[in-house]
């Protein structure tokens, strides 16, 4: 699969020979597995194994909470109840299945930061990029409409304020909203639809994941260097990599199993901090809670979309926050063709480091006014947050490749490895250690 | 109630980027007026004092009931382990005090165990079973709620604050009276309830306002969270095999990789 000169897997013994002759699957595994990888990959490399495991998680989890929930608006909120007192270790799966959300949140954003820092939807991984913005977006709806199926105040009122949003749409608008509804409103056609897809989605996602992962197996991972592995011959890539098995799958687990501590300690002994009391109201429509506020994990977007407070010209106030809000991740879908630097690495762009890590900041910023109320001073902050997020992605980054003096890159992966474990590092040999 | 584990674990959550920034900011309004009163569940060690769950569904019974329910909650459910964990024989009592309706026999009987406690008898009175679950007394600072991290969400505590905290001013507003409380920070329709000696405990405890709002609220967090103790004795055994795990990773990755960082091995 992959472009990086290495050994391909050879069929030696007879079953081995009979299946391989007829699917070649087990050479599809194996070369999976031991794709050749950069061997200077850092600590934000191990985010994809994360996500891996949270889509299990939730697919295994939410499967099995299928199996005692009722999607139906006089007994969803019940059951979710019946789930967390009298299933066996239902507790468990609902808080592993909530709180795995938020895991799996915290993974993609940490993983697409990682991508913006090193350059990692740079060509020849424009298509990674996508697929993975992609993912992204279904993530977001999935964990909207799993978000309204316990029918809690908050699932209920989240749910009208987002499916609103297309209403602002002008003239096909709130037909795209009663068709999203089911209806005039929130109520039993719009839970029992959000539950078929919130069950239909992440094995999309699944398939997506498999594209993902085809497409840069076929690109050979990005690195923190952003310098290609040497492809000149088997030799000269050996040096610059190392097999993903046994190397990489040990640190990544290792990594993972650090993470999963404290994701049993959130689990275990404070399952609600990450959630909104509210939700633990059943939904009622005829009650507005004081201040309607989605999952955290929504607020960056959540703020640019009440950010446009004004009218554009023709477009109102309501359309402009929608517009804002979709844009600000259409504009990292593009991100490929606005970044005009040579240089793929962030390490190496002494300017561009600056505005990225503001921009790591105003994502903050942004997730804190979100959670606010809507007034003075989060909406002018919102504001200014808004700018800079558009502006990071519209103008600094094409003018910057213009204009940044970048440093030296190292020649080769294999050098950089050299300058940071010393000359006694080894060159290739990929033999695990007795 | 500041826990040092709680606070030890969760500080590496903050460390992910879990939360929002602004860690410096002031603390916010709102929350002074909830009592962080402490209570024996709270931290990952914590577990329910059934002395106190007895008392507090005695407190509910004789006083909260009139108006409120507990609709989520199965009679048999106070002989649970982890929970008031009364005799069976006394919880088969308890429930045949209540009358409920069976529709199969048309006409009330007494309730059993596998009967639930009822919706609220007066329509306007939350269900109280999850309440300690739907409310959050602590906030800050800045909205951020990192504060929870430390003191919980302050669930129970805002209901124990609510039941301590009406001033005495009461105002008729649209024909119906509303009576000012500095928990709920502004006037709500429930009117003050607790007063001393309002219950004479089976256990002997003087029953003072203060003593019989941690009680009821107390009861209240287990009625939302009736497997609380499992979670935290799970999420324990998961933290302790996962560690293992992990430093047994941890070396395994080191002696992997020494070889081609030219380390000794």
């Amino acid at each position: 699969m992959s472009g990086i000169p290495h050994d391909h897997y050879e069929p030696k013994t007879a079953p081995e020979k009979w299946v391989e002759s007829r699917l070649p699957i087990i050479g599809l595994v194996v070369s999976t597995l031991t794709i050749p990888t950069p061997k200077n990959l850092n600590w934000m490399w191990i985010w994809g194994i994360v996500l891996t495991f949270c889509l299990a998680l939730q697919i295994i989890t939410g499967i099995t909470l299928v199996m005692h929930y009722t999607p139906d608006t006089t007994l969803a909120f019940s059951s979710v109840e019946h789930i967390m007192r009298d299933v066996n270790g239902g507790w468990a799966l609902r808080y592993l299945h909530m709180n795995g959300a938020s895991l799996f949140f915290i993974a993609v954003y940490a993983h697409i930061f990682r991508g913006l820092y090193y350059g990692s939807y740079k060509a020849p991984r424009e298509i990674t990029w996508i697929i993975g913005m992609l993912i992204f977006l279904l993530m977001m709806a999935t964990g909207f409409m799993g978000y309204v199926l316990p029918w809690g105040q908050m699932s209920f009122w989240g749910a009208t304020v987002i499916t609103g949003l297309f209403g602002a749409i002008p003239l096909v608008g709130e037909s795209i909203q009663t068709w999203l509804l089911g209806g005039p409103a929130v109520d039993n056609a719009t839970l029992t639809r959000f539950f078929s897809l919130h069950y239909l989605l992440p094995f999309v996602i699944a398939a997506l994941v498999a594209v993902h992962i085809w497409a840069f197996h076929t690109t050979g991972n990005n690195n923190p260097t952003g310098v290609e592995v040497r492809r000149t011959s088997k030799a000269d890539a050996a040096k610059d990599t190392l097999p993903f098995w046994p190397y990489f799958v040990i640190k990544d687990l290792f990594a993972l199993m650090l993470i999963l501590v404290i994701f049993a300690a959130l689990v275990g002994f404070m399952p609600n901090f990450l959630g909104h009391p509210d939700n633990y109201i059943e939904a009622n429509a005829l009650q507005t809670p004081a201040h309607i506020v989605p999952e955290w994990y929504f607020l960056p977007f959540y703020a640019m979309l009440r950010a446009i407070t004004f009218d554009i010209l023709f477009i109102n106030s309501k359309l402009g926050g929608v517009i804002a809000m979709f844009g600000s991740i259409i504009v990292m879908f593009l991100v490929p063709w606005l970044d005009t630097s040579r240089v793929r690495s962030g390490r190496y762009r002494p300017r561009f480091k600056v505005w990225f890590w503001i921009l790591v900041f105003d994502f903050f910023l942004l997730m804190w006014c979100g959670a606010m109320p809507a007034e003075q001073p989060f909406v002018i902050i919102s504001q200014i947050g808004t700018l800079y997020w558009f502006s990071y992605f519209l103008i600094i980054l094409p003018l910057l490749g213009l204009f940044e003096r970048p440093l030296e890159q190292p020649e080769t992966i294999e050098a950089d490895f050299k300058a940071h474990y010393g000359e006694k590092a080894s060159s290739g040999a990929a033999t695990p250690a007795e | 109630m500041g826990n040092m584990i709680k606070n030890t674990v969760f500080s590496g959550l903050a460390a992910l980027g879990l939360l929002v920034g602004g860690q410096a900011l002031a603390a916010g309004d709102g929350e002074a007026h909830v009592t962080d009163y402490s209570f024996s569940f709270e931290g990952p060690f914590g577990s329910y004092d059934q002395a106190q769950l007895q008392r507090g569904l005695q407190v509910y019974t004789e006083v909260c009931a009139a108006c409120h329910g507990l609709k989520f909650l199965n009679y048999r459910n106070l002989s649970d382990e982890g929970g008031p964990a009364m005799e069976e024989a006394q919880m088969r009592a308890y429930a045949a005090q209540f009358e409920v309706f069976d529709p199969e026999l048309d006409d009330f009987r007494p309730a059993t165990p596998t009967d639930k406690f009822g919706e609220s008898a007066l329509s306007n009175a939350p269900d109280l079973t999850l309440m300690a679950k739907a409310r959050a007394g602590f906030h800050g600072p800045a909205g951020t709620g990192i504060n929870q991290l430390v003191r919980g969400m302050g669930g129970p505590e805002y209901i124990a604050s609510m039941l301590l905290g009406f001033t005495g001013h009461e105002e008729e507003q649209a024909g119906v009276v509303l009576y000012e409380n500095t928990a709920y920070g502004g006037l709500m329709a429930m009117n003050p309830v607790l007063m001393p000696d309002l219950v004479e405990y089976e256990d002997g405890t003087p029953a003072t306002e203060e003593q019989m709002a941690k009680d009821v609220s107390a009861f209240l967090m287990w009625t939302a969270e009736p497997k609380m103790m499992n979670r935290k004795a799970g999420g324990l055994t998961a933290v302790l095999f996962l560690t293992i795990l992990t430093v047994l990773l941890y070396f395994t990755n080191k002696k992997l990789w020494a070889p081609h960082k030219g380390k000794d091995h």
